[in-house]
């Protein structure tokens, strides 16, 4: 397949890197692993990874805001708020009067925030911006997410990383071994003789065709993932959102329940599962009209459920090793459009919170008079933000996993 | 890899162009399935109506009201299409859902079940013909434009959201496009606006930019329609649009060049030669080019195979339905975004199994199961070509028990998978 015949589809499938996982790979016996971890169990001091990532591309110069600015104020007049609106951090920005309990957060250091992160040569489609950053490749499609190598790299265990979602985020896909997936739902199996016949179709089958081979599997992870996580049970409400405003910005994808999300995640870490990654999302951030009300309320549902997690996790040891990772695919363009919105753009703020994080700025702040094409300028690559990671949270070398990358953020997390 | 059998390669169109077999259907040619596939649709259910939705304004218990009527509406919406889905004989139910994916358009932001039938109606009554008709139609949909921010889309300072979306997702692909064609295709479509009691758009002139533009090397001023245009006379228009049914009804390997060729010269025709000159490429009965279906396909899919009609779920069987849907990861008219639906491995996820179980129970408890005897009584119920070792060892758990039986083969993978 030529790269872009290969782009185009990957990327429209909507699924970059799990629509294309290779398939009929090794099959990983779980009781082998599951003898493995009484035997040599996980270390009590592995930190774990929560990413959140937040669709549609939300507006980075209305979320970390320099409101004294006049280029600021002139680019969007009716957007932009006045700088006794916004949450003073220093150096001139201030957060979205949303972001209340992530200012406390600041205040008490355990909020970094990365500015004017990006990557090179943007692309201002969803799609293909979201898989970049999922993939990590910017220049070239791959099928496999980062976490996705991260996972194929240190063992290929499916439980190693869960996606709160019904549908895996590319992000999880390995070219070995794809994410568990735990629904809000929670998860009840069938016992008796229909358990045992529905258990059964795990089985392998030697010389199976690819797809099967992976339905078969899927089958078998979900009983090894309710057999350790027995069932975590959380009210799913059937009915969607109705607020209207809210979900302005939905045309791009994503979750909502964020809290919900989370709420699982910590039960998950509080029970010492052997899960090392989650991943959560929140959708609705393509904000191209009446965008202040929109984001300002899904930035204060990001808050309302980030804040308690965040304390949540300061209660416990695992959950102090604890660090979240809060992304989007793009900011936004600096100047408004006609309905009070913005289109597509470049750099954006990335969060990071958690004990382990030292709290501060990293990175430049993008010019707002030195722009390329009406856009910001990116400071920092994204790959520096996930080599720290991989590094100082999973324990990994970043060279296995983001190729001949070389760049990190020194400081930012404590090892 | 080796060819499909006659048996086993109409099974696959049934499969692939309608929502598979149905008692009978598998003892019919391969030619004639085709002609059956792609004659006219005749009505096998009733039409609906819905009526635009109600404007509340201030009032909170009035704006409760309307909510309270939109969510019953797309309820009898999403099961009115399950409806057909189950009830239909040819390939245009198959297509509308296609469409669906393409121009994914989700309730969630259009918030009105009226515009998304519409919307509907249009894909199934011209979803076989030619696409640039379609094409033209959606540019000015009322629910892609309530979808895509096309009412904020004004002259002055025009919202990229639409015209950047047509071109990379309907009808170009990404790559055949250059930043300043999406800006100036935004300008093109300027002024387009659709009130939430209007059935059609209106092209509202203040609000039109009619200065010239330059489209892909096209200078001049511009309509909704000749901006369509110009973007469909594209080579690379053909075989996007090709490719996208190639890859929804055939496989995740695209064409091979001979194929693209063959495919884009029926595409000039209309869409309905396109699927005729699908099934006659030699890899559409290759063995290899195996589908992972999408959870619509499959519940309905089984739906048919058991002989159980939409009308006979009760309200409560129908949330549960929808439940299993949602939790599986796709409900109709609510696509995760504007790129469509997912495909392939994303849809065999852990957490999806157990929704999946739940389906395949409520479906089979509904079926009339007395001629299913055992193991290879349900094999050939459900169209499926042959059992495995371990699929055969893990019904024959539950061989005595016909209900349940047809619940575990449902969730078997020979026939998660289509081959």
């Amino acid at each position: 397949m030529d790269k872009l015949t290969r782009r185009r589809f990957l990327t429209l499938s909507g699924v970059t890197a799990a629509g294309a996982l290779a398939v009929g790979a090794t099959r990983v016996d779980w009781d082998t692993l599951m003898t493995a971890a009484a035997d040599d169990p996980l270390d009590p001091d592995a930190a774990v990874l929560v990413v959140v990532t937040l669709y549609g591309g939300n507006d980075g110069l209305n979320t970390v805001i320099p409101a004294a600015d006049r280029a600021y104020q002139n680019a969007r007049p009716d957007l932009a708020y006045q700088p006794e609106d916004v949450l003073d951090l220093g150096e001139g920005l201030g957060l979205n009067p949303g972001l209340k309990g992530l200012k406390s957060l600041w205040d008490s250091q355990g909020l970094a925030i990365v500015r004017g992160v990006g990557y090179p040569e943007p692309d201002r489609s969803h799609f293909r911006s979201m898989a970049i950053w999922q993939t990590a490749s910017p220049r070239t499609s791959v099928p496999t997410g980062w976490l996705g190598r991260w996972l194929d790299a240190t063992g290929a265990d499916p439980l190693r990383a869960l996606s709160v979602e019904p549908v895996l985020p590319p992000m999880l896909a390995g070219a070995q071994t794809a994410a568990a997936s735990l629904p809000l739902g929670g998860l009840t199996l069938p016992g008796g003789k229909l358990g045992a016949a529905f258990a059964a179709l795990g089985a392998p089958q030697a010389g199976e065709e690819a797809w099967q081979a992976r339905a078969s599997r899927s089958v078998a992870d979900l009983h090894n993932v309710v057999r350790v996580l027995g069932g975590a049970a959380h009210d799913q409400s059937g009915e969607d959102d109705p607020d209207e405003k809210r979900d302005k910005g939905a045309s791009a994808g994503g979750s909502s329940q964020l809290a919900a999300q989370l709420d699982i995640v910590a039960n998950l870490i509080e029970a010492d599962v052997p899960t090392r990654v989650y991943s959560v999302s929140l959708g609705g951030f393509d904000t191209h009209s009446d965008e202040r009300d929109t984001q300002q309320r899904l930035l204060t549902e990001l808050d309302g459920a980030l804040t308690p997690f965040v304390q949540r996790m300061k209660r416990t040891d695992r959950g102090r090793r604890t660090v979240v990772l809060v992304y989007s695919e793009f900011g936004r363009r600096v100047h408004a459009n006609a309905s009070d919105g913005t289109d597509h753009g470049t750099a954006g703020p990335v969060f990071l919170l958690g004990e382990k994080v030292r709290g501060g700025f990293y990175g430049e702040q993008p010019s707002l008079t030195d722009l390329d094409n009406d856009d910001l300028k990116q400071t920092t690559d994204f790959r520096d933000v996930y080599a720290t990671v991989l590094s100082d949270v999973l324990g990994t070398d970043p060279g296995r996993v983001l190729d001949d990358h070389r760049g990190r953020i020194d400081g930012l997390l404590r090892t | 890899m080796p060819d499909l059998d006659e048996r086993a390669a109409v099974r696959r169109l049934h499969d692939r162009f309608c929502f598979g077999p149905r008692p009978g259907d598998l003892d019919r040619g391969f030619a004639d399935t085709v002609d059956r596939l792609l004659a006219p649709a005749t009505a096998a259910t009733p039409g609906l109506t819905l009526s635009p939705p109600v404007v509340a304004k201030g009032d909170r218990e009035a704006r409760k009201d309307a909510n309270r009527q939109r969510a019953a509406d797309e309820k009898t919406l999403t099961g009115w299409w399950l409806e057909r889905m189950v009830a239909t004989d040819t390939a245009t139910e198959r297509l509308t859902w296609f469409w669906h994916g393409h121009f994914a358009t989700s309730e969630q932001k259009v918030r009105s079940p009226w515009h998304m039938l519409a919307q509907n109606e249009k894909f199934r009554r011209s979803g076989l013909d030619g696409f640039p008709a379609l094409a033209r139609e959606m540019v000015v949909d009322p629910a892609m434009l309530l979808w895509l921010d096309g009412n904020d889309n004004r002259a002055g300072s025009p919202n990229e959201n639409l015209a950047r979306e047509f071109l990379e997702l309907f009808t170009l692909g990404i790559g055949h496009y250059a930043e300043q064609d999406v800006r100036e295709a935004a300008r093109a479509l300027t002024g387009w606006t659709v009130r939430r009691d209007s059935a059609e758009a209106e092209l509202v002139a203040r609000r039109h930019d009619d200065k010239p533009k330059t489209i892909l090397g096209v200078t001049g001023a511009f309509t909704a329609q000749s901006f369509v245009d110009t973007v469909l006379a594209r080579r690379e228009s053909a075989e996007f649009v090709v490719g996208r049914l190639w890859f929804r009804l055939v496989s995740a390997t695209p064409p091979a060049p001979g194929a693209l060729a063959r495919l884009v010269a029926a595409y000039r025709e209309d869409i309905g030669s396109v699927l005729r000159a699908i099934a006659a490429e030699p890899a559409f009965r290759d063995q290899a080019t195996t589908l992972v279906k999408q959870p619509v396909e499959w519940a309905v899919g089984l739906m048919r195979a058991l002989g159980v009609s939409w009308e006979s779920l009760d309200d409560k069987a129908v949330k549960q339905f929808g439940n299993g849907l949602r939790g599986m990861g796709q409900l109709p008219f609510r696509p995760p975004s504007v790129g469509g639906w997912a495909a392939g491995g994303a849809w065999l996820t852990t957490a999806a199994g157990v929704a999946r179980l739940k389906v395949a129970q409520l479906i089979a408890e509904r079926a009339d199961l007395r001629s299913v005897t055992g193991v290879d009584a349900i094999r050939e119920r459900l169209g499926v070509d042959a059992w495995s070792d371990r699929t055969r060892d893990a019904l024959a758990k539950v061989a005595d028990h016909p209900g349940q039986l047809a619940a575990v083969a449902a969730c078997a993978p020979e026939y998660v998978v289509s081959r």
